[in-house]
């Protein structure tokens, strides 16, 4: 009943955001055993050697620094402009897009390499059609 | 094994015709290309037919219901925008590996305007704006400012590749476009997804282009007056690379289709005398430049903005107009890069003529991905 997910709080935007039941949530890499590459979600066979049943969940990195963006002025019918499209570098491993927020969207604001957080906030508002709450990420700036 | 040739080519003026089916335009391209040839379709032995957005309707079959329902093997493809490349290769391949000596390929799309795909999802909550952009504005946006971060290139660069293409338009025809663009008429467009303004965007149009493609034995057979050799025919996927997830590389498959491209064809990117890229949107053009080997990495910037690449440079590049300003009908654009390459191969295009042209390279990018180049010759 949707009531009752309500009650037990937002779900996850994506399958790689973890929200453990004490503690802070996170989004979480799988890495190969065989040859470090890593990948968001889970995942049997790595695409990069083709080895089998080699993955491990790892935590990824709050902190990360901004690899390439671009500023979204015109997007889908219902959603709201401008926003900053951002691809985002995880220390220790794990590359990552989504929004960079808590910035004015001007690309005089915005440089390559500069350090960004991971925050988790509710996600915009938008709800499914049963009438949960989703929990997101974000990244901003980090001084 | 002996060469493949190109008897005839052609593609139908791209533009906007809500009152024609799919298969109507696809059947006009062919009856184009194979009036070209001076054959009819009751000639050929294999048909492949490039669609996507109508990928389980059998338009190939639909297209000989159009035209000649000789019962011929017909296969439909759909690789994103590698498409009507696609189905050449493969047509090509038929050919190549000595099992038929005439075939038809097809490259065919009738397309709405505005932004590709949309924000459905499978569950959840639409992630679009929420977890960055998968508009392909933005996706190519993104993949030109890597280069910017790298090598310094500016939006002016970019919209430089706007101003080039939308001019080559104007020499062409068949381009749905044919006006001249500026750069503070680029600059000021209504920005989509910084750097790339609305007129950095490819055209969303219908479109039709078609191929007949021969044997040695036939070519010599009907005439080599106007053929042109196929001198290679490369298709890659995108191999894994670190950030292709998140963010997809269309430059290292580009980087390995080129490398194989040129090895089969026996020659170098100094040979190449003008080439037809999937400038899909203007930060792409920029990439593919190094991609493609026309210039050193780094060098791109320098590249647009000596002019090089112009109608009259060293290595001129979508003279055509591109798919900037010819337009982007995504099944048909891999076949309307070869007609463009095979046009000035022949010494047919006008205005536009890429003087002395002997050889010519196509390329285009389905994100997803596939590249598909081809590596053309003047007989």
């Amino acid at each position: 009943m949707a009531e009752e997910t309500q009650a037990a709080g937002p779900l996850p935007v994506v399958d790689f955001l973890k929200i453990p039941e004490s503690g802070d949530p996170y989004l979480e890499g799988h890495r190969c055993k065989n040859c470090g590459a890593m990948f968001l979600g889970e995942r049997e066979t790595c695409a990069k050697c083709s080895a089998r049943g080699e993955m491990e969940a790892v935590k990824l990195s709050n902190e990360g620094e901004l690899y390439s963006f671009s500023i979204v002025y015109r997007s889908f019918p219902g959603i709201d402009t401008p926003y900053v499209s951002a691809i985002v570098d995880l220390e220790g491993g794990g590359t990552v897009k989504g929004n960079l927020v808590d910035i004015e969207p001007d690309p005089k604001n915005i440089q390559f390499g500069m350090p960004v957080e991971v925050v988790y906030r509710d996600a915009l508002g938008r709800k499914d059609k049963d009438g949960n709450s989703y929990l997101s990420y974000f990244f901003k700036p980090r001084s | 094994m002996s060469d493949v040739y190109i008897l005839g080519v052609d593609m139908i003026k791209f533009g906007r015709f809500p009152e024609k089916s799919v298969a109507e335009l696809g059947a006009e391209a062919a009856q184009m290309a194979l009036a070209d040839a001076g054959v009819s379709i009751q000639d050929i032995e294999g048909l492949w037919c490039g669609n996507l957005m109508q990928a389980s309707n059998m338009v190939g079959q639909q297209v000989l219901q159009q035209i000649g329902q000789t019962g011929i093997p017909v296969v439909n493809c759909a690789n994103a925008c590698a498409t009507g490349a696609t189905a050449f290769r493969d047509a090509w391949l038929s050919v190549k590996a000595g099992i038929y000596d005439l075939v038809l390929a097809v490259g065919v799309e009738q397309m709405g305007k505005g932004l590709l795909g949309g924000v459905g999802g499978r569950k959840g909550i639409p992630k679009e704006g929420l977890l960055g952009s998968a508009t392909m504005p933005a996706v190519f946006a993104e993949a030109g400012m890597e280069h910017a971060r790298k090598y310094g290139t500016t939006f002016e660069q970019f919209a430089k590749v706007s101003v080039k293409n939308h001019h080559h338009s104007t020499l062409n025809p068949k381009a749905m476009y044919q006006i001249e663009t500026p750069l503070e008429t680029v600059m000021n467009a209504e920005m989509i997804s910084y750097p790339n303004t609305k007129l950095m965007c490819s055209v969303n149009v219908d479109g039709a282009a078609a191929a007949v493609i021969a044997s040695e034995k036939k070519a010599k057979e009907l005439g080599m007056g106007r053929a042109v050799r196929v001198k290679a025919s490369v298709m890659t996927s995108d191999p894994f690379t670190e950030r292709d997830l998140v963010m997809p590389d269309v430059n290292t498959c580009t980087r390995m289709a080129a490398k194989n491209a040129f090895e089969m064809a026996g020659v170098g990117p100094e040979d190449i005398d003008l080439v037809e890229l999937h400038d899909c949107f203007a930060t792409a053009e920029i990439l593919h430049y190094e991609n493609l080997g026309l210039c050193g990495d780094g060098e791109a910037g320098r590249l647009i903005d000596d002019g090089d690449v112009a109608l009259g440079g060293k290595t001129p590049v979508n003279v055509s107009g591109g798919l900037l300003s010819k337009g982007h009908p995504l099944g048909a654009t891999g076949i309307a890069n070869i007609y463009e390459v095979s046009t000035h191969l022949r010494g047919e295009a006008d205005k536009r003529q890429v003087e002395g042209a002997k050889l010519g390279m196509t390329h285009v990018i389905g994100l997803g991905s596939a590249c598909a180049i081809h590596i053309l010759e003047k007989v």
